[in-house]
């Protein structure tokens, strides 16, 4: 990995040189919440004082912009008894800055399933390769937060120029060599020993001060076993059924494919939609037989693939530590209470 | 002004110049891409029921596409939807593929409508496969109920094609009642082959119906196999595969020789919307087919 570190006016200029040509994105204070803290959003910038670097998370990950809620995946075009289908990937440029670790990693995941081996998915991998990620350290722990646990509050990869706040200028880890280019548009210095002691002396700071810890270690093994446990009618009970927590989850990426025809019948959209496995119909079939009808099934279900699924198959949970699940759920359920419950079921 | 960002442009991957295959799986492409295919013909198998014989309209397109028995195939018909449905033929046969498809939702009632000569898409073929070369040189159970003859009717057409190579061959088959028999016109056909025995029950009989009535796994209880030369297929609803499946190991066929096809909601085929899966398995790709002892395995499977 490259090292270098930027002065907060240089980067402003880099940022300022992207603005002028392609699309950026970055956390904006949208509104503030009940208990009068800010509430941010992954937003198009109109300029770099639109952004917020040092916001502590944002309501929504930011895989929107790799996982649109809606996309249009193809278009049928229709003439007299035949059809033609259109299909287009997303080909504009654009520069997505203050991703934290968790959204970094939560891309990382998502790569594993859209990017790899096994039917590699066009529609990702173009928004992918179109994306230039500025990623930036968080000042302090979120609320909840617990990247720790699940190894996703460091980043090695998966961005192109990675920032940490060292005073009056960034330590900046270069990733890609399109961000290495893009960098030495501005003043850029490599790495002095103090720049090195800084970074390691801000990390330490951040790796001591989180509040919650999960141990995921046994949870495959646990989940398997606890599958018939009363832990999930208690939290499937409270469950609402909204679909929330997979909404603002940066790795949840279950989605329903619906037509929709125009009005006029000349042509037929294909639309790909997010979607949660804690909606009612998420595996109902046709003739109208549910494979999970309870609500206490498919919060089990969210959490069995999280932590065991995903581990089988790719040999990490796809879980982030992020909180957003937790923070925004509407009954309550916070993520490290639920895998704390089952773990207590164990240790009974 | 020189351009900072130049786009970038997936369709110009070598990957995705080349043609559509889906057999390719680790090649990037156009994953959303059907192939054109036209009905060539119709046949109705029972109110429900109807099979499909379907064909690609370019011909380089058709040449490439090849499947295995137990795979299937996302149907699409634009303007309504996309369904998985499994192939009911033998791979063998280049004019046509056949889809037995029974009208059970929106897409399905629709297709139930379509004429002869209406445009469909097919992508595909997706799944595993049922191991028919490793089966090679023992005796074979092809069990289905109700509409699990549909992908059944792929294996048997594979092991009728290849005769030698197997040894006593049992197609069994259960319905709940005579009309809803399924491919009743092949019966006769099927049965007069040397050493296939086919045997047909239903459960509640009307007042022409000759043969045995009750349940399918009555009719095992006049087979007697080498539990160690045998392999099984069953095709049929959870509770009915569960039943003979249990009572075949009770006849000593090792859970890991016995083939079932499991059927779950997908909307993409290839491991990517979750929508069909189960437990920490996905049906679309480390099934449909699944042997047995998976299948215990598997949470919330059966």
């Amino acid at each position: 990995m490259l090292y270098k570190t930027i002065d907060k006016q240089d980067f402003k200029d880099l940022i300022d040189i992207h603005l002028r040509d392609v699309e950026c994105i970055g956390p904006q204070q949208v509104a503030t919440n009940a208990k009068g803290k800010p509430v941010y959003q992954f937003l198009p910038l109109n300029a770099f004082d639109d952004m917020t670097l040092h916001y502590d998370t944002t309501e929504y990950s930011a895989k929107t912009y790799f996982l649109p809620y809606r996309e249009v995946m193809s278009t049928f075009h229709f003439t007299d008894h035949d059809w033609t289908q259109e299909i287009n990937y997303q080909k504009h440029p654009r520069v997505i800055i203050g991703l934290h670790p968790c959204d970094i990693n939560g891309l990382l995941k998502l790569d594993k399933v859209f990017a790899k081996e096994f039917h590699p998915n066009p529609y990702y991998l173009s928004r992918r390769g179109n994306t230039l990620i500025i990623g930036i350290d968080c000042q302090k722990p979120c609320e909840g937060g617990f990247c720790a646990s699940v190894g996703s509050d460091t980043v090695t990869h998966g961005f192109d120029l990675f920032l940490t706040d060292i005073g009056d200028r960034y330590f900046v880890k270069v990733g890609t060599d399109r961000a290495f280019n893009a960098i030495n548009k501005v003043n850029v210095r490599d790495i002095s020993e103090e720049d090195r002691k800084l970074y390691l002396a801000k990390r330490n700071q951040f790796e001591a001060s989180f509040t919650k810890a999960v141990h995921i270690e046994n949870l495959p093994n646990l989940l398997d076993i606890e599958f018939e446990s009363d832990v999930w009618k208690k939290w499937g009970d409270k469950c609402l059924s909204c679909g929330s927590c997979a909404m603002v989850c940066p790795t949840c990426y279950c989605y329903g494919v619906t037509e929709n025809m125009s009005m006029d019948f000349t042509k037929s959209e294909k639309t790909k939609q997010l979607y949660s496995c804690n909606l009612y119909d998420f595996a109902q079939v046709a003739g109208g037989h549910n494979f999970r009808p309870g609500r206490d099934t498919r919060l089990k279900y969210r959490y069995y693939h999280q932590h065991r699924g995903f581990v089988d198959t790719f040999g990490q949970p796809m879980c982030v530590g992020c909180n957003r699940c937790g923070r925004v759920c509407l009954a309550g359920i916070n993520p490290t209470d639920v895998i704390h419950d089952i773990q207590m079921e164990h240790g009974r | 002004m020189k351009k900072i960002m130049h786009p970038y442009d997936i369709t110009h991957e070598t990957d995705m110049v080349e043609p559509l295959d889906y057999n390719r799986r680790s090649r990037l492409k156009d994953v959303d891409r059907s192939f054109k295919a036209e009905i060539t013909n119709i046949i109705r198998l029972t109110d429900m029921e109807k099979l499909f014989q379907i064909r690609m309209v370019n011909d380089d397109d058709w040449k490439r596409f090849s499947f295995l028995p137990g795979q299937f195939v996302m149907l699409e018909l634009p303007g309504y939807g996309e369904i998985p449905i499994s192939f009911s033929s033998s791979p063998s046969i280049k004019s046509t593929i056949e889809l037995c498809i029974r009208r059970a939702g929106k897409v399905t009632e629709a297709l139930h409508k379509a004429k002869r000569g209406a445009i469909v898409g097919l992508r595909g073929p997706f799944g595993t496969y049922f191991p028919m070369e490793q089966m090679k040189g023992n005796n074979i159970l092809l069990i289905a109920g109700g509409l699990g003859l549909a992908p059944l009717r792929a294996p048997i057409s594979f092991v009728i094609e290849n005769r030698a190579d197997f040894q006593n061959v049992y197609i069994l088959y259960g319905a709940k009642n005579p009309s809803q028999l399924l491919f009743d016109y092949q019966y006769d056909q099927w049965n007069r082959i040397d050493d296939i025995t086919l045997e047909v029950i239903v459960e509640e009989p009307d007042k022409n119906w000759i043969g045995p009535v009750g349940m399918i796994t009555k009719l095992l209880d006049d087979i007697t196999v080498p539990a160690d030369e045998t392999y099984a297929i069953v095709c049929g609803p959870p509770i009915m595969f569960k039943f003979v499946c249990n009572r075949l190991n009770a006849m000593g066929i090792p859970m890991q020789r016995m083939f079932v096809s499991l059927e779950r909601r997908m909307h993409c085929g290839i491991g990517k919307c979750c929508r069909c899966n189960i437990g920490s398995s996905y049906t679309c790709i480390d099934g449909p087919v699944f042997d047995f002892w998976t299948v215990m395995n598997l949470k919330e499977a059966i």
